[in-house]
């Protein structure tokens, strides 16, 4: 399958590829691959999930929930107001012990540019499920630190890739990056050749690091 | 069976070994008003030599007794998931095994069977057992070199040159099957991109011949060597709710008693098929970490032995079209690396390259459980707490 490696791409070079679209209708050598690979059906779409546990928080909360299952997978749509609350019933009435992971998506064209996803699993349920939630660009979270110890990490790296900040979080620093560094790089307006230049200059001595 | 040799050695060792007496040394002394305490910070790394890379731990410490820590990391920071973002599916496969680069192969797997899920087509049976094989005798590499350089931490040299010379053999195996030893990009979206070699069956059941004698002989040097277990007994002890509740997996968390591994609890690849146990320890200590992975290495020994006399014929790539443009939508798919769970959560917008690839490393959740386990110990298990949480740098910092 080595010819796999040719498919037709944009070119991901360039200063600037700020935006969540890509242009890919725009390059040209992707016409005449086209009609080898059929254009595809829109494919699965996300539908409702119902269970128990979907039934018992929609009486509770109303229309602050959507849960929503794709390809198998669970996961709940909530509101940013019940964040904190949601969270801490997952883990306290059905048994979501373990936060696998914390991160975050950029939207830039959205009103509320990021989505905020916690991936969870329940060790008793051998179940796993999402929860994501939208909040705008400025705007904050409370932390879970004080839901899952392990969090604390977690949420640390997505404040350092996308500039999220978390109420609450005991000590709310940059992980991969350098402290003193500018912008967050996973947004979606930070370029790839785009660096921290002053930073570079001062503390490595170099005019750039490319 | 493997259980059972934990429970054995434990019977041994608990024999050789009383529990470790360390009043002599008045850790436990509350400030005297008579002797002046200050203190101390130490920085650890980021180029010491036990820290297996660039990891830098600053300790704070009253004498000799670690009172709390700090990890410091970023500093192989490569920025793989923006990578992601900016290469197509298949441009980015061989990024992963750029992470944990001594376990190359499962993050291959994990990263092309995540993609497949987003693309709703699976792995031919054939693949899927090439995959398994290659992935457990991974794991074994893993183990392997975790062995080696971790008991050099520790102070006893020999087992370093015992488990390099017998991972030599793996690494040959995956020579001859893609051309590289370390990193790999043995597998590709959709299935595998080489047929077996000829002979490869054969060179694996000599491989398992050769190498389950030798792991009785690393066992034969360490497991009731008595410094070894004065190093490692008691020390950076955690319980299976810490584990937990850090997000902790792999075999830091089976040795704390949580029988869990996402082989069994969540099946991928063809492990279903194949009969193995999951290795648990009681005392969630080093030295139950090391006997968890021993039994580890010999229950991948059984995997990959019932691989190799199953594996079925069959094509080795599935219908995946050449330009790979999986539909909108968002995946979370994880397996078993040798040191936790690996996950990679994909988001397609419909085009040919994710729109975002959050990696979940199980090296950088471990991580944070560092400064639980060594709270109260004296620096010198820091290094060995260090080695038995088998980090990879590469994959802490991404």
């Amino acid at each position: 399958m080595a010819e796999e490696v040719k498919s037709p791409t944009p070119p991901p070079e360039g200063e600037k590829k700020p935006t969540a679209e890509k242009p890919a209708a725009a390059t040209p050598p992707a016409a005449p691959a086209k009609p080898a690979a059929p254009a595809k059906p829109a494919g699965p779409v996300p539908l409702p999930w119902t269970s128990p546990l979907v039934e018992k928080y929609r009486n509770q909360y109303g229309s602050g929930i959507e849960a929503l299952t794709y390809l198998g997978q669970n996961y709940f749509n909530v509101d940013r107001s019940l964040i904190p609350d949601i969270l801490r019933l997952l883990r306290d009435q059905e048994q979501f012990n373990y936060c696998v992971d914390i991160t975050a998506v950029h939207y830039p064209k959205r009103e509320k540019q990021f989505d905020i996803v916690w991936i969870l699993y329940s060790f008793p349920r051998n179940e796993r499920m999402r929860v994501k939630t939208q909040i705008a660009d400025g705007a904050s979270i409370s932390s879970s630190v004080d839901i899952w110890a392990g969090a604390n990490w977690l949420e640390r790296e997505v404040f350092d890739m996308f500039g999220i900040k978390f109420d609450g979080h005991p000590e709310l620093k940059r992980i991969l990056l350098p402290d003193g560094w500018k912008g967050h790089p996973l947004r979606k307006d930070y370029g790839i050749l785009q660096q921290d230049k002053e930073w570079v200059q001062i503390n490595l001595g170099i005019e750039s690091g490319q | 069976m493997s259980d059972e040799t934990v429970k054995d050695t434990h019977r041994i060792s608990s024999h050789a070994v009383p529990p470790r007496d360390r009043s002599h040394l008045h850790l436990e002394a509350p400030e005297k008003p008579h002797l002046d305490s200050n203190e101390l910070i130490i920085n650890m790394g980021p180029q010491h030599p036990a820290t297996h890379g660039v990891l830098r731990v600053i300790l704070k410490l009253d004498g000799e007794k670690v009172l709390g820590t700090e990890c410091v990391i970023g500093y192989l920071h490569r920025g793989v998931e923006k990578i992601g973002e900016n290469r197509t599916y298949t441009m980015f496969n061989p990024y992963v095994d750029r992470m944990d680069y001594v376990a190359a192969v499962s993050n291959g797997l994990g990263y092309c069977e995540a993609v497949e899920k987003l693309l709703n087509v699976e792995a031919p049976a054939r693949a899927k057992y090439i995959r398994v094989i290659l992935t457990e005798l991974n794991r074994l590499a893993s183990h392997q070199l975790w062995l080696g350089t971790h008991a050099l931490d520790i102070g006893a040299m020999t087992p370093l040159f015992y488990t390099f010379r017998d991972r030599e053999e793996i690494l040959k195996i995956f020579e001859k099957y893609c051309g590289a030893r370390l990193t790999t990009h043995a597998f590709r979206i959709g299935g595998c991109q080489y047929e077996t070699y000829a002979g490869f069956e054969k060179e694996v059941k000599n491989f398992l011949t050769f190498v389950a004698p030798k792991i009785d002989e690393y066992e034969e040097l360490l497991t009731t060597n008595r410094i070894w277990l004065e190093r490692t007994k008691n020390v950076g002890v955690i319980s299976g709710a810490d584990c937990m509740a850090l997000g902790v997996t792999g075999p830091v968390l089976r040795a704390s008693g949580v029988k869990w591994d996402v082989r069994k609890a969540q099946p991928y690849a063809a492990y279903s098929e194949f009969d193995f146990e999951i290795p648990t320890g009681e005392n969630g200590d080093t030295y139950d970490r090391y006997l968890v992975r021993m039994a580890e290495m010999r229950q991948s020994l059984r995997i990959i032995e019932q691989a190799v006399n199953g594996i079925p014929e069959g094509p080795i790539m599935g219908k995946v079209p050449k330009v790979i443009k999986p539909p909108v939508g968002e995946i979370y798919h994880s397996i078993e690396a040798p040191k936790g769970e690996l996950g990679y959560f994909i988001v397609s917008d419909g085009s040919t390259q994710p729109y975002r690839l959050r990696v979940r490393p199980p090296s950088f959740v471990n991580l944070q459980a560092l400064d639980v386990m060594v709270r109260g110990l004296l620096v010198a298990d820091v290094i060995a707490v260090i080695g038995t949480l088998d980090i990879v740098l590469g994959e802490v910092d991404r």
